[in-house]
């Protein structure tokens, strides 16, 4: 059986036709608020049940609970505050507003509250800084002062270049049954695949019925891969390397927030949501810079006994030339002279001077995909 | 970098009484343990216990759904 939604029941916030006609030809009796991309991707996966138990953004008692105890107010885990931040609100609380990313209505929301926060304590309490170096941090400083909670109903969807690719949890559950998998690890990338994502993938497989490669599609980092080569990328894994009944790629449309530890929660219970029963976490999480422990992840773990998705803690892989083969720290007894370490830094600089990596750190088939696209990385 | 300590509010707590001689055998138990508490101890155990007794209901789906969903896999090539 796959794994239950998060607080037990899938949460579903589309309206149905009817009602979304209706609210749409009354567009203009309704306040608007003007939303980013980030926030109309987290309005889509609520509406989804990406993010069960939540049915909208949080209100403040929900908030203060995520950042001090890393729990709801139900006691359920929750370590990432989604919230809907505004400059300046124009509109009460009790008043039902559209939020509109551009020109496009993306969800009516019933503000239930609106509330102050201290963009100090979030920064640090969630990203264990207030460097405004972080991508995170950076993203909180630039936040609006007010914080907008309560419940939605999404009229429609940011449009999604890779709608192919893109299941959610009803889909994944689905299909996952129809695959009759009981046992479902999830990996979770933003990366084309080498070598040591691969050993990793397939270490833990060999525990489960199914494997379920989930990248993450949206805002990214300069010099990040493209989203269509990350794609592209791993339909060439499985195709040659991968046993078809036994694996799977579909993407989820996401805004990293580089959180580390807190993060790796996140995506964990995201992945339950979607059917899976195990998580792998590797090294580094959701994280950037050096702001978090390679390791880190892992413990912050222990404190969810009820978590509800079973983490796979896996040791990064290197090349060992001794053992001919890909290995990790535990299995391996050899001297690091021996070890080639496969990382994605020195992958991207030999990509971008024409050079092909040696077949032990990347598969042919997958650098004959990245080097057919002109520039695949974000500029 | 410096950070001023951090101050942690703490969520509003009831007590709840159990046998004195469970509560030391929990004591002893936690001892050199990362458990601060006998509190703490049993709270985590709680969760545990009630979040796997959740686990065994099932959710299911109206066929109709189900049948929609599978349409969109199977033309989507992720079922044959």
């Amino acid at each position: 059986m796959v794994s239950k939604p998060h607080g037990g029941k899938l949460v579903r916030r589309i309206v149905a036709e009817r009602t979304r006609e209706r609210i749409l030809s009354e567009q203009g009796e309704y306040p608007h608020v003007a939303i980013d991309h980030g926030r109309a991707i987290d309005l889509e996966n609520i509406a989804h049940g990406v993010y069960s138990p939540l049915k909208g953004f949080l209100t403040s008692d929900d908030f203060q609970g995520v950042l001090d105890e890393m729990r709801l107010t139900n006691d359920l885990p929750w370590t990432i505050p989604i919230v809907l931040d505004v400059k300046k609100p124009n509109f009460d609380e009790g008043d039902a507003v559209l939020l509109y990313y551009g020109d496009l209505p993306i969800a009516r929301m019933h503000v239930e509250e609106i509330y102050t926060y201290e963009k100090r304590e979030l920064a640090v309490k969630v990203f264990k800084t207030e460097d405004i170096n972080h991508p995170g941090v950076a993203r909180v400083m630039e936040m609006g002062d007010y914080l907008v909670g309560g419940e939605i109903e999404l009229l429609n969807e940011v449009p999604n270049p890779f709608a192919k690719y893109t299941l959610r949890p009803v889909e994944t559950r689905v299909l996952f049954k129809e695959l009759g998998w009981k046992t479902i690890v999830a990996f979770q990338t933003r990366n084309v695949p080498h070598l040591g994502h691969e050993y990793v993938q397939k270490a833990a497989l060999t525990f489960v019925d199914g494997l379920f490669v989930n990248p993450v599609l949206g805002r990214k980092k300069k010099g990040d891969y493209k989203d269509e080569v990350i794609i592209k990328a791993y339909e060439a894994l499985f195709k040659h390397y991968y046993p078809k009944d036994a694996a799977t790629l579909a993407t989820v449309r996401y805004e990293m927030r580089y959180a580390g530890p807190r993060e790796a929660i996140h995506h964990a219970i995201m992945r339950k949501n979607m059917g899976a029963t195990h998580f792998i976490v590797g090294r580094d999480h959701a994280g950037v810079g050096d702001y978090y422990g390679p390791y880190e992840a892992w413990d912050t773990f222990d404190n969810f006994p009820d978590l509800g998705i079973t983490p796979m803690f896996i040791r990064e892989a290197f090349y060992c030339k001794k053992c001919g083969g890909m290995v990790n720290a535990k299995i391996c007894p050899h001297s690091e002279e021996f070890h080639v370490h496969i990382s994605g830094t020195k992958l991207r600089k030999m990509i971008m001077a024409g050079e092909q990596p040696p077949e032990y750190m990347m598969r042919p088939e997958v650098y004959e995909v990245v080097r057919s696209f002109e520039n695949p990385f974000v500029e | 970098m410096h950070f001023e300590p951090e101050v942690v509010k703490v969520e509003e707590l009831v007590a709840i009484k159990i046998p004195k001689s469970l509560h030391e055998r929990i004591k002893e138990r936690i001892e050199g343990t990362g458990f601060e508490s006998v509190d703490e101890y049993v709270t985590y155990v709680l969760r545990e216990v009630l979040a796997n007794l959740e686990e065994e209901e099932e959710e299911v789906f109206s066929e109709e759904e189900e049948e929609k969903v599978k349409e969109r896999l199977r033309a989507l090539g992720y079922l044959d």
